[in-house]
């Protein structure tokens, strides 16, 4: 066959990787919702799920299993292409960031040098970018084809939040890429492993306008206005029921790691253990640390996610905007013209 | 035929179908919806070329804020396809006469640019659409005319704001 020329191994490594990064996610999300239920029993003194098997670790698959075993509903008044899509997009945006997050170095595994990212493109952070930009369409689509006006008025919320806070988000980011040089995520992670420092220390005040920005993009409190159940009923997906739902609310979470992967990789040096040299051990087992490393970085930032959840009330709406547009874009501006002046003075 | 003359014929149709359906449909939403895909194929277009950051931007700036911002307005003003206005046969027969001459106009521009026939798109060639030539070339070659659209942007939006303040 001239047809398909491919080298086929190549697929399958891909797919293979494609697989598994895909399932360790949807897995860690399934356990994000138990460790956040946790952890908010633990931030309100109370004992928190502990009833479905030995310390409540079934409980996300019960939970699951509820979500699944429920009556499918599609109202009559909806349009019902879109309102079937919606929550698939919402899922698929939410997945496809991690094409290009860097999970470690690579394996050497029956003589292939196997890379644990699946694709280093040379514009890494602005393929995420895109993506996020494509997650709003999933509450917005879903948002309207509900015919619901609650829904319409939270997807509206939605979407004129993303695209506030992807501003500053992206202004953040310009003022790192200045100092890295490079758009690809597994350049950035290997110069912060050979360089000295991590790029929290060149850019602190950016990491805390992207954190914050990224709280606003995962929709999570205190920027949980799209889902504001006391103004809105109960947002976007009021009128969704069983797995749809869970699609959506699953894919808050799988946002929230794939956010906290990015920050880890952009800011606190990604797979690199640090005060470890790696090349002490085998290639192997030194990656296989090197995605330990990553994993609990996601994991500490997941935790950070959840504790300012239950620590901190929601927002009003025009604060919102207004923390946005006249402090988060402003401060953002003061951070790339501060890099540029300090870039400019070491030449 | 091979992978990316199938890629490349493929993206085409798709970009066509969606093209069409954007006029077809009735309800504005699902316009607005298929135009996304029809960027989405020019993006892949621009990936063929070897145009990776172009192909991102466009989906950023194209797919992802601006038709966002199309959606949003078409929400808030809730247009139906029950209350869309029926156009006179007039109005009807007027479009009909300028888009067909824009469509001969096009055809002639194609025509008489360069002989197309038996010319292969050149395929993952080429480096202008890759991030770091294009940023020499737009703050070198360019400057001038680039800093000149800024600022062009920026009076556009200043003047936004202020109709807005109204």
């Amino acid at each position: 066959m001239t047809l398909l020329a491919f080298d086929w191994a190549f697929i399958i490594e891909k797919l293979i990787l494609i697989v598994i990064i895909v399932f360790a996610s949807l897995g860690i999300a399934l356990y994000t919702t138990f460790g956040e239920r946790k952890v908010a029993a633990i931030l309100q003194d109370r004992p928190g799920p502990n009833r479905a098997g030995p310390f409540g670790l079934l409980q996300p698959l019960a939970d699951g299993l509820k979500l699944i075993m429920k009556e499918e509903i599609i109202p009559n008044a909806s349009s019902k292409w879109l309102f079937i899509l919606g929550p698939g997009l919402a899922m698929t945006a939410s997945l496809m960031t991690c094409a290009v997050i860097p999970w470690g170095t690579s394996l050497h595994l029956f003589g292939r040098t196997i890379e644990l990212q699946i694709a280093d493109v040379n514009i890494g952070i602005l393929y995420v970018f895109a993506v996020v930009s494509m997650g709003v369409y999933g509450i917005m689509i879903g948002g309207w084809a509900s015919n619901n006006k609650f829904s319409l008025m939270s997807a509206l919320r939605a979407a004129s939040q993303a695209i506030s806070y992807e501003i500053a988000m992206g202004l953040a980011l310009i003022a790192l890429l200045m100092t890295t040089g490079s758009l690809s995520l597994k350049t950035i992670v290997a110069d912060q492993v050979t360089g000295h420092y991590w790029n929290i220390v060149y850019q602190p005040l950016g990491f805390l306008i992207f954190f914050i920005c990224a709280m606003a993009e995962c929709n999570r409190t205190p920027f949980d206005l799209p889902e504001a159940e006391n103004e809105l009923n109960f947002g976007y997906h009021q009128e969704y029921s069983s797995m749809k739902l869970g699609f959506y609310l699953f894919a808050e979470y799988v946002n929230m790691i794939m956010s906290s992967a990015i920050m880890a990789c952009m800011y606190f040096g990604g797979y690199d253990l640090p005060f470890f040299d790696e090349s002490t051990v085998a290639p192997n087992i030194a990656a296989m640390i090197g995605v330990g490393t990553l994993l609990i970085k996601i994991v500490l930032f997941i935790f950070l996610f959840m504790w300012i959840r239950w620590t901190i009330p929601r927002f009003r709406y025009d604060q919102l905007m207004n923390l946005g547009w006249k402090k988060m874009i402003p401060l953002a501006l003061l951070n790339m013209l501060l890099t540029g002046a300090i870039i400019l003075s070491k030449l | 035929m091979n992978v990316l003359e199938i890629l490349f014929y493929s993206l085409s149709v798709f970009a066509l179908i969606s093209a069409i359906m954007v006029l077809i449909s009735k309800n504005p939403i699902h316009s607005v919806l298929w135009l996304i895909l029809v960027f989405f194929a020019i993006s892949g277009h621009y990936i063929l070329l070897n145009a990776q950051f172009l192909a991102i931007v466009n989906i950023i700036v194209y797919a992802g804020a601006i038709m966002v911002l199309f959606l949003f307005v078409i929400m808030l003003i809730n247009v139906k396809k029950d209350s869309e206005p029926q156009k006179l046969l007039f109005m009807k027969f007027a479009g009909v006469i300028t888009g067909g001459s824009f469509l001969i106009l096009l055809i002639a521009l194609v025509k008489q640019a360069t002989p197309l026939v038996g010319k292969v798109v050149l395929l993952k060639e080429g480096t202008i659409g890759l991030i770091n030539p294009l940023g020499k070339a737009l703050f070198s070659d360019y400057v001038v005319p680039f800093e000149i659209s800024s600022v062009l942007f920026l009076s556009a939006m200043v003047g936004a704001v202020l109709i807005g303040k109204k």
